[in-house]
């Protein structure tokens, strides 16, 4: 083999936001044929980069070389012509369109009267015969007339790969392409990359998740604040190094976790059913039991009913039937409002839509749940004064690091808000707490402190029920787990002696049967 | 008989009346397709409506102030896209101001130049009649009897739905009232994109507005538009966000205007102010009926900002 | 995946808070108008009219006397009523396009009490007919609100189209129902004498209503800061999904709000019947519906602001009038200048929004 430039060379990438030095002289290369992953955690720098790669965000230094020509990327499109695609994790799709619509958008000239043909989409069958053509080539198997809304998540993302491959790639970038599929879709979609990648394409894989790292890739480059600290051929490497390297010191891949003693049953479900607009059941009379002082995981892919789950219980959702019960009052029917007062609280998936209002002060946020009545309101006026001294002693007690509690909370970073969060809801000693993804998009200290405050609501016997998509944290946390798919309970494990790929199976709807008859789902597979 | 006839004229005053309306709805459908709500559509009408009149008058040529009309609103419906698109500020508050800045400005240029006198009439745009087809009964002069900007009304509604539905411009603007980010990382231009339908929009409402001034009343009576701007934007709705809808929809409430005032010359025993509220309130009823907004665009409403 | 900015955590993040809110709610509103007025000028720079002799005759109308002064205070008493009620409903995030009509509706109310309470004691009929005027002006806003959380039915479109409805009523009613007794005019009687409103200065006609306007925006400022329900409003304004969560009912909170900035409306039609009009007839109002928007978005939709942007308004139209009458210039000019100026200040906040942002 001859010397040949690399398919891709970046050079000294350096990129900051503000303050904030996102990419610091990031240096790496990807040969042709090559499956290349890029390593690291939430904030790293890995969607910086890969977007200045792809023209979206023009780094403040650094060049890039495509089959060793010096290039200069200053939009998509220009990156598209350059012969890089992009998967993004959140799906540039337009719902409404076809899969044949979404393919060609942006293939043709828009208005031009030299090209007028190309302009005009006369024939739909012709342009879906010609995107059902590439489909066919690369083994995708989707309908080029099916509406894109009608599709499964993974069926989409194949449509996004196509998008890419009939604009003719030879540098494909997938960013976390696995969030949201379930492990056998994960393991098509690796299929499908290594044929890509024997046919000469070169694939950047964007992923934090140090299993696919080493399924899949044959190297890694592990970034960590902004910068290069490792690059490893594959084989040469292990889990342990790439999560030594990524987080930057010793990592526990477990959690300092006394033994649980759990009480009565403080939460119960029974056959909890919620039909979605469409007649879909999202959840399907799913039962389930927390005791006091319990962590309960729920596992699985996002998707499967978590969101409906918490919202069930919390009140915002209305199930179609079955009973919630807490501390022996049933929450059918009742108001959010009524459910919190009931000692059911919630830290809510998404912490800016759902949990706080970002234009409100620290403050206000505090007592979002509680501002009508004494002492914060006294004979129908607000009492500042008694509001900021409980926003001051809840600040203390869960180290909320904001100059003043009048500051907006926008102003805070991701882990201080989700301490305010935190504060609000577990002030009042609740019984029972839902937590459904409490540490997503948080860095690797505000995770610990979510992680150990939610340990010591457990001892000090509360139930916790923790909905998260995170494999890790789940085993790490749960003194038992269940597992979460198409809106059934599909298996149940204790904390001890699970792992994760009888977890993985079960989230793929393989069925454990002994332990899910209890749970009330019906013989699937 | 003499009800065909009735009937006649009265369709034939709908299909008048629709004009206006469907000039500035279908374009309306395309800005709110591409994402941008403008409800600064009575101003850019009445815009149109003095620009038409002003031109027509000075010049002599009709064709010419519809023109002008639709040149004049369109410059001030790309400031509105200044302030809204590049801007990012809210499309509610801006398409107020341009209300406010219509209104003030049609009358006060009408006032400033043509005086305080009224009804100064210019030479009426004359009705065509089509060979054959407007011999058809009934029908035949309602569709085929009208002056040539209605002809133009009937014809850009289809012509519009041809663009948007099958060709690469409409596919991109139909995307990007959807998800901008989809649009901008396949390549193409969300600003440019936005800018064009608002442009597009605004240069027919100043047409739909110059229809009133030159072609409907033949002069110019300060807030002459009389809420078609508002109706347009329910048209919009309920054309369920296509042209060809807009154009039925247009139809509908060209009805009851035609309606209302035939009813008013036939001395019906009903207050006349009921008969001209009846278009508000058919707006609303309609509204009612035909609601399920599962074909608005995703995207209606909110700026775009790029982000990395 | 979200990258995670984190803004250094110091007291300078709170000055740089405060130097921001100033800008935005005292020094953006001035430069706004300044810019409209600039504008202004051209365009009558264009038009061939003498700018100087127009702008010195509106700042006549604005400053020149005492007795204009009046004349603003007497314009400005229905717009910063309006206003405080838009601010309240805009807090909220509900589009009240529709104080024009709910405006109409109180007169309507307004003047019918005047009609038929004139032998009641006055403190006993004068609180009655503002009374009536707000609850039927509420009612007719509570309509657009109803239609909104039971329906979907968009407000921005409901509000204008109830406007028009209730023009037509009160045309309605003047030339039928309430109609003066000689039905000649398209007007209603006079109201009872008793029950027009007392002029506040000899000379002038600015009226009681005054005090009133500075009142309500008092009332408006303390029900939403200080009060649960205040607090319940400006959260679903901000983001109606986490007062959701947070146990809110969103949607008692929207009618609320629509159905108060109504109420606010229709006392200031009630009041302008009292005070100014003394009858009930068409086109009694100039927009007032349109120019509060206006007012309320100048003084970034807080109720006392409106106090100082709806004087500020009310000596424009005096203004402007004056600017009519000595330099022959369209009182429409009024119009323009406040579309520039809305115009204008959503335009330099939103600047100043991007900047404050990537910094």
């Amino acid at each position: 083999m001859s010397e040949q430039a690399p398919r891709l060379r970046l050079a000294g990438i350096s990129k900051h936001f503000g303050p904030v030095q996102a990419n610091n002289d990031i240096s790496l290369e990807v040969a042709a044929g090559e499956i290349h992953c890029l390593l690291g955690e939430n904030g790293a720098g890995k969607s910086t980069l890969m977007n200045i790669l792809y023209g979206l965000v023009r780094p403040d230094a650094g060049g890039i070389f495509l089959d060793g020509r010096s290039v200069a990327i200053h939009s998509p499109h220009q990156a598209i012509e350059l012969g890089i695609g992009m998967v993004h994790q959140h799906f540039m799709l337009v719902p409404t369109l076809t899969v044949a619509e979404n393919v060609i958008l942006a293939t043709r000239p828009l208005l031009s009267l030299r090209r007028l043909r190309e302009s005009v989409m006369w024939d739909r069958r012709a342009i879906e015969r010609q995107v059902g053509d590439v489909v066919q080539r690369y083994g995708l198997k989707i309908d080029p007339r099916a509406r894109v809304a009608s599709l499964s998540v993974g069926e989409q993302q194949r449509v996004e790969i196509v998008k890419a491959l009939y604009r003719g790639v030879n540098l494909l970038i997938l960013d976390e392409p696995t969030a949201v599929l379930t492990p056998q879709e994960t393991t098509d979609l690796f299929k499908t990359l290594r044929s890509f990648a024997a046919s000469g394409l070169s694939i950047i894989l964007i992923t934090h998740k140090l299993h696919e790292v080493m399924a899949i890739s044959d190297r890694v480059t592990v970034l960590r604040d902004g910068r290069v600290v490792g690059r490893r051929a594959t084989r040469e490497t292990d889990m342990h190094e790439l999560a030594g390297l990524m987080v930057g010191r010793d990592v526990h891949l477990t959690v300092e976790k006394t033994r649980a003693r759990p009480g009565a049953p403080a939460l119960v479900i029974d056959r909890l059913t919620v039909v979605g607009d469409d007649d879909r059941r999202l959840l399907d009379n799913l039962s389930l039991q927390v005791a006091a002082g319990e962590i309960l995981g729920v596992a699985g892919v996002d998707g499967n009913g978590q969101r409906e789950l918490a919202l069930a219980i919390t009140g915002v959702l209305r199930p179609t039937s079955g009973d919630i019960v807490a501390n022996e009052q049933s929450l059918i029917g009742r108001t959010p409002r009524q459910i919190a007062d009931a000692g059911v609280r919630h830290i809510p998936e998404d912490r800016q839509q759902m949990g706080l209002i970002l234009e409100f002060p620290v403050a206000d946020n505090f007592v979002l749940k509680t501002f009508d009545r004494a002492p914060y309101t006294v004979r129908g006026l607000l009492q500042p004064s008694a509001i900021t001294a409980y926003a001051q002693t809840l600040i203390e007690r869960f180290d909320v690091r904001t100059p003043s509690p009048a500051l907006p909370v926008a102003n805070l970073s991701g882990g201080n808000q989700q301490k305010v969060v935190l504060g609000r809801e577990l002030d009042s000693q609740p019984r029972v707490l839902v937590a459904a993804q409490p540490t997503r998009g948080l860095d690797v200290g505000a995770t610990e402190y979510v992680h150990k405050a939610l340990l010591a609501q457990r001892d000090a016997g509360g139930a916790i029920l923790l909905i998260s998509t995170e494999l890790e944290e789940v085993l790490a946390l749960s003194d038992r787990i269940v597992v979460l798919y198409e809106g059934r309970i599909v298996g149940e494990v204790s904390g001890d002696r699970a792992n994760a790929q009888q977890i993985g199976l079960m989230m793929a709807g393989v069925q454990i049967a002994a332990q899910a008859a209890e749970h009330g789902a019906g013989v699937h597979q | 008989m003499e009800w065909m006839i009735g009937l006649q004229a009265l369709l034939q005053a709908t299909v008048r009346m629709a004009a206006p309306l469907t000039f500035t709805a279908v374009g309306e459908t395309y800005g709110e397709r591409a994402g941008v709500i403008n409800i600064g559509l009575e101003g850019l009408m009445l815009i149109g409506a003095v620009a038409a009149y002003a031109v027509a008058f000075a010049s002599g040529s009709i064709w010419l102030g519809v023109l002008a009309a639709g040149l004049a609103a369109m410059v001030f419906g790309m400031l509105f896209g200044v302030v809204t698109i590049t801007l990012g500020a809210n499309q509610i508050v801006a398409g107020a101001a341009l209300n406010l800045v219509g209104l003030g400005l049609s009358s006060f240029i009408y006032r400033a130049f043509f005086g305080t006198v009224t009804g100064r009439a210019i030479q009426p745009l004359e009705s065509v009649k089509i060979p054959l087809l407007s011999q058809i009964p009934v029908l035949g002069p309602v569709l085929f009897e009208q002056n040539m900007l209605v002809y133009l009304a009937l014809l850009l509604a289809p012509a519009a739905a041809l663009v948007l539905n099958r060709t690469m411009l409409g596919l991109a603007i139909r995307s990007v009232g959807e998800h901008p980010k989809a649009t901008a990382t396949a390549g193409l231009s969300v600003i440019g994109l936005r800018y064009g339908a608002v442009a597009f929009g605004a240069l027919l409402a100043g047409v739909g507005g110059a229809y009133l001034s030159v072609a409907y009343a033949n002069q110019f009576v300060e807030n002459m538009v009389a809420g078609r701007g508002f109706i347009a934007l329910a048209i919009v709705v309920f054309g369920r966000w296509s042209p060809m809808g807009a154009l039925w929809a247009s139809l509908l409430f060209g009805f009851t205007f035609a309606l209302q005032l035939r009813l008013q010359a036939a001395n019906v025993q009903i207050a006349y102010q009921f008969l001209q509220i009846l278009p508000y309130v058919a707006t609303i009823v309609a509204m009612i009926l035909l609601r399920g907004q599962s074909a608005q665009p995703k995207a209606l409403g909110a700026p775009y900002t790029e982000r990395a | 995946m979200e990258i995670e900015r984190t803004v250094p955590m110091t007291t300078a993040t709170l000055s740089r808070q405060t130097g921001a809110a100033l800008w935005r709610n005292v020094a953006l509103p001035i430069l706004a108008i300044l810019a409209a007025l600039l504008v202004g000028a051209l365009m009558l720079a264009l038009s061939g009219f003498n700018v100087a002799a127009a702008y010195s005759a509106l700042w006549g109308g604005v400053f020149g006397n005492a007795r204009n002064l009046g004349e603003a205070m007497l314009r400005a008493t229905p717009l910063i009523l309006i206003g405080s009620g838009i601010a309240i409903a805009f807090r909220c995030g509900i589009w009240n396009i529709g104080a024009e009509g709910q405006f109409y509706m109180g007169a309507a109310a307004g003047a019918w009490i005047g009609l038929t309470a004139g032998d009641l004691p006055v403190w006993l009929s004068i609180p009655t007919a503002l009374l009536a005027g707000a609850l039927l002006g509420g009612l007719w806003a509570e309509i657009a609100g109803w239609l909104k959380v039971r329906l979907g039915l968009n407000e921005v479109v409901t509000t204008i189209m109830l406007n028009y409805i209730a023009i037509g009523i009160v045309g309605y009613l003047v030339t039928g129902p309430m109609q003066e007794a000689s039905r000649y005019n398209p007007q209603t009687d006079e109201i009872a004498a008793g029950m027009v409103l007392p002029r506040l200065f000899v000379g002038m006609r600015v009226h009681a209503g005054f005090v009133l306007a500075l009142v309500l925006p008092v009332l408006a400022a303390i029900l939403l800061f200080r009060t649960p329900l205040g607090f319940a409003l400006r959260a679903v304004g901000f983001n109606p999904e986490a007062a959701r969560h947070a146990g809110i009912n969103v949607n008692r909170q929207y009618v609320l709000a629509i159905s108060l900035s109504g109420a606010a409306a229709g006392i200031a039609g009630a009041v302008e019947v009292l005070g100014v009009i003394g009858r009930l007839y068409e086109n009694i109002s100039p927009g007032y519906g349109f120019t509060g928007i206006a007012v309320s978005l100048l003084a970034a939709n807080h109720p006392v602001g409106t106090i100082f942007s709806g004087l500020l308004f009310g000596a424009l139209t005096t203004g402007a009038e004056l600017m009519q009458l000595t330099a022959k210039i369209p009182s429409a000019m009024t119009f323009i200048l406040q579309g520039l100026i809305i115009a204008f200040l959503v335009s330099f906040r939103a600047m100043q929004g991007r900047v404050w942002r990537r910094g």
